[in-house]
Formats: structure tokens, sequence, C-alpha cells
């Protein structure tokens, strides 16, 4: 499959967060500027890259051929927690500077739910290695572009005058929603 | 029929094998990449601690025996434990951001829970925290004061003695949790081998609730401190006004036994707010202090009373009696300890009453 495909259809018609509602718990609660927004989803396209590269030959090369792919569930949400932990060693040790935009955010998602959908979808729509590392970096990319667009419009919410039932994550779950109407009309332009 | 072992022999195989790969690469992460090498903290210019980087600074300073007030346990969510970090703190990190002034940024105000030591670094920390200690003690006595305060009384273990300044607060640990909770100290800073708090019930409130409905005469009891910088300046001869309601009054107590044991010769007004008669406590130890010490004058106030209360003293919010009662007089201090709105009202009348701001000390809770 044409590779461009993939990512315009991550970022727009299957975008993970308004098409899927995976993240939702950083989508919610780390929305409120835009700069820690940036600062959570560059942290979500690195680490959905890095595992989805890394559970591929996981499961084509070890349990596709051993016949044990029912583990996959498991191993994926290991390989993902034990890698966001050496990833925070090695640039809190070498990178100070990607530590200050990053270090806060990488523990946080380590058990998100988007992480492992990526992984699992790659699985489930049977994409090749490239394919795979460039549907997650898609999708990193597009939970980015939605979270962005949330905190510009929760940031314009400061001054709006909000019943007091739906101050905070109410309102911004109804914001999602309509976010998500409008990424609808995306639907149809392609197809993956 | 034959059983192919295998199908359970694998996949135990494999997870087991991925498992320890991955935890293989996190040891090796840990040994060397995580590791910092011996590094100095330096604090105050002067001690000096060999560490073993790699950790928050708070637990070393923990390890050390030097209590910074901390009421979350390190997890960086209540903001107790500030100091300067002078240098080798590395960048600040948006988990403190939202608990530090601009003017903190500005004199490199850290939380110690979120630096890490990964090189020599260099700290200020104010003299009244390196004097915090850890005090293992016994509940010797728990009274009630009025419906929802009680009087602890702790009796520090061996013959370990307590330094501190009338007006300042200790910790009490809650046992088996990380939890923390800030009580002034309600006895006079001569008795140095016991320690009184006065705890009002907080309706929901974990610490409040384990002491009252839990703690027992004989339980063995954790505490740190002492901590705060509202407390009795003992140079000044001012005449001094107190305000205090609830548990309000612990510090002001101490205050006030403290100047009576030092025999000060400055006039002392105690304004006490509390709603009806059954709020009121050690009100005729006052009234007999009020007989015995000239220069002692007791307000008790009361903003709602009851009908079989038949109070006879001054009516209304403690600080409409402030208003009546205050002459205009420069030559003044004042100790305020209470809730914030309280402490905001009667910082204004007592600066409208000529007090100089800076004469003002509060303990907002």
């Amino acid at each position: 499959m044409n590779l461009f495909v993939i990512f315009f259809a991550t970022l727009f018609t299957h975008n993970i967060a308004l098409t899927y509602f995976l993240g939702m718990c950083p989508f919610i609660s780390v929305s409120r500027s835009i700069k820690t927004a940036l600062g959570m989803g560059l942290a979500v396209v690195f680490v959905m890259t890095v595992t989805a590269a890394i559970n591929w030959p996981i499961y084509y090369k070890i349990l596709v051929p051993l016949e044990v792919e029912f583990l996959y569930y498991v191993l994926f949400i290991i390989t993902i927690a034990a890698l966001v932990q050496f990833v925070e060693m090695v640039t809190e040790r070498f990178l100070p500077v990607l530590q200050v935009t990053l270090g806060v955010f990488l523990p946080l998602i380590t058990v998100n739910c988007a992480i492992l959908g990526v992984s699992l979808f790659m699985v489930l729509r049977k994409y090749s290695y490239l394919e795979s590392v460039v549907f997650a970096f898609g999708s990193g990319v597009g939970w980015t572009i939605a979270i962005i667009a949330m905190s510009g419009i929760r940031s314009k919410l400061l001054f709006a005058d909000i019943p007091e039932a739906l101050k905070g994550p109410g309102i911004t779950m109804i914001i999602a929603s309509i976010m998500a109407l409008a990424f609808m009309g995306f639907a149809g332009m392609v197809g993956i | 029929m034959e059983l192919n072992y295998m199908i359970f022999i694998t996949p135990v195989l494999v997870m087991v094998s991925i498992a320890a790969a991955l935890a293989g690469l996190l040891a090796f992460a840990d040994k060397y990449i995580a590791s910092y090498g011996e590094c100095k903290i330096v604090i105050n210019k002067g001690k000096e601690l060999i560490v073993e980087g790699g950790n928050a600074l708070l637990s070393y300073l923990v390890d050390n025996k030097i209590f910074i007030p901390s009421a979350c346990g390190g997890k960086g969510t209540c903001g107790y434990c500030k100091l300067k970090v002078l240098e080798g703190g590395g960048p600040l990190l948006p988990t403190e951001t939202p608990y530090l002034t601009k003017q903190e940024v500005l004199h490199s105000v850290r939380l110690a829970c979120q630096v890490k030591i990964k090189r020599d670094v260099e700290l200020a920390i104010p003299e009244d925290l390196l004097a915090a200690e850890q005090f293992k003690s016994v509940i010797e006595k728990i009274e009630d004061l009025t419906h929802d305060i009680k009087r602890f009384v702790f009796k520090l273990s061996g013959s370990s003695k307590i330094n501190f300044k009338a007006g300042q607060y200790v910790q009490f640990c809650i046992p088996d949790t990380t939890e923390f909770r800030a009580y002034s100290i309600a006895s006079d800073p001569g008795t140095k081998d016991r320690v009184e708090l006065m705890v009002r019930l907080v309706p929901g409130g974990l610490c409040s609730t384990y002491m009252h409905e839990a703690l027992e005469v004989g339980d063995e009891a954790c505490l740190t401190g002492p901590y705060g910088e509202f407390f009795l300046q003992e140079n000044s001869k001012k005449d001094i006004i107190c305000v205090g309601g609830g548990c309000g009054m612990a510090p002001i107590k101490s205050i006030i036994n403290h100047l009576f044991a030092t025999n000060a010769a400055q006039n002392i007004t105690y304004f006490f707010g509390a709603r009806q008669k059954k709020d009121l406590f050690y009100t005729e130890e006052l009234e007999r202090f009020e007989k015995k010490h000239k220069n002692f004058e007791f307000v008790p106030a009361l903003s709602e009373p009851a009908k079989e209360d038949e109070w006879t003293g001054e009516v209304g919010f403690i600080t409409q009696v402030m208003q009546k009662h205050l002459k205009y007089n420069k030559n003044q201090e004042a100790y305020l300890c209470g809730p914030p709105p309280m402490i905001d009202a009667a910082i204004g009348i007592l600066t409208s009453k000529g007090i100089n701001i800076n004469d003002i000390y509060y303990d907002k809770f």
C-alpha cells in the first residue's frame, strides 16, 4: 500500500484520537496549554514509532514462527513499558534538552491505550515493516494535531462562562466529540 | 490420547525469554546509563554529603536526617519541599513550575523531590529547616477540648529534646503511609520533652480522622520538626495582639505561655473568635491569666451565640470586635492564625490601626 496514503489516513480519516477515541486520558488532562500539549504530542510520536518498530519484529519474527501469536497483547505491553523506561534513562543521561521537553511525559504514556492500539492495528491490518513504522509515526502526528487543536480551543475557554457541572473534563469531552464530528467530514477520502 | 506438551511450553518459554531480555536491558541501563557516580551535595557552603547519584535530592536529604517538609512523599503534588539549588540542579522541570512564583524561579528555588542528582550540587537551606529532626514519641494524653477539637500530648522517647520557637509547627506522620500533616505546637518552648497539639476533626480528613478515631494513649507516633516562619519575635518589645479561633489557638497558646514564662512586660491582647459557646475552650484558664497578669487581656467573641448560651460577652465576627476594641497605635505587632479569609480581613483592620504590615505575622491553614 502507498505509504503516503497511510500517512494521510492516520492524520485525517483514521485519526487515532478523534476517530478511534484512543489515548483519551492525556488528551483530556494535558490539553490545558499549547506548550504542554506539544510536549506530550512529541513524546507520543516518539514512543509510538519506536514501539511499533520493535513490536513488529517481535510479532513476525518470534511469535508467528513459534505459533504463539495470542501472546501479543501481553508482550506488546511489556515491551512498551520496558522500552519507555529505557528511553527515559537514555534521554536523562545523554539528551538533557530532550529530557526537559519530553521527560515528564514519557512515564505518563507507558500504559497509554493509543500506543498499544497502534501496535495492535499494525498486526490486524497486516502492514509490512515500513508501513507499520509510517503508520505509527503518522498516528502520533495525528494525535499531536488533535491535542494541539484541543488545547487551542481550551485556551479560549478560560474566559468562557461554562456551567459549573461541565467545567474541566466535561466541556472537553463535548468539544472532543464535536471535533470528531468535524473529522468525519474526511471519511471516505482514502481507505486503509 | 497423546498430549502435545509443546503448546504449553512454547508460550511460557517465549514469555520468559522476552521478559528476561527486557529485564536484562533495563538492568544494564540502570547500572551503566542511570548511574552518575559519586556526587557531592554542599549545603550552605559548609556541610558536605557524598552520595551515589541518580535519585531525587529529597531522598538523599531524608537519608541524611535533613527533614525538608513534604506532605506528598516526593510525588511533586504538595510543593512544600522548596529549597534553593544554587548550582548543578539542571533546568527547571514542567513538574515544578506550577508550584513556584516568578520571584522564586529567579532565586533558583526548586522542589527537592523533582531535582535529580547527576553532578555536584550546591544548596542553600534555611537554618531552621536544618534544625528539624525526627522524633519518636508516645502518646501520653488525649482529651476533648470541644465537640470537634482534641488535645494530644506526645512524650518524646528517651532523652530527646525538641528546640522550637513559640508558633512553629511539627509534622505528624501517619503510620504505614507516606502522608504527613502539619500541626502547630501548643506547648511552651520551655517544655522540651513533650509536644502538645490541637487537632480539629476535619470531615473526610485523612489525618485528623486517624488521630481522632484510631490513636490511643500509649501508641507510638513519629513527629518531624520544628518548621515554620511564623514564630514569636523574642527581641521585640512592642505590644502584642494575638488573633486565633478554633485550633488556631495552638500556636497562640504557645506564644502566650512563653511570654508569661519569660515575664514579658508588654501589653498582650488575645482575640478568640468562635461561633457558639460549645466552640470555646480554655476560657477559664485564660481568664485566670487575665486576673493574674495585668498586661493581658482576653477577648472571646461569638458570631452566632445560641439562646441557651446566655452569652454576655462580645458578639460578632472577630474582625468586627477587633475594629471596635483596638486603638490606633503604631507600636504594636500582631500574630494571626486561622483560615485565609479571616487573616486577610484581620490584616486590613490591623493596618488601619497603624500597625506596620511587616509587624503582622500570620499562619494561614
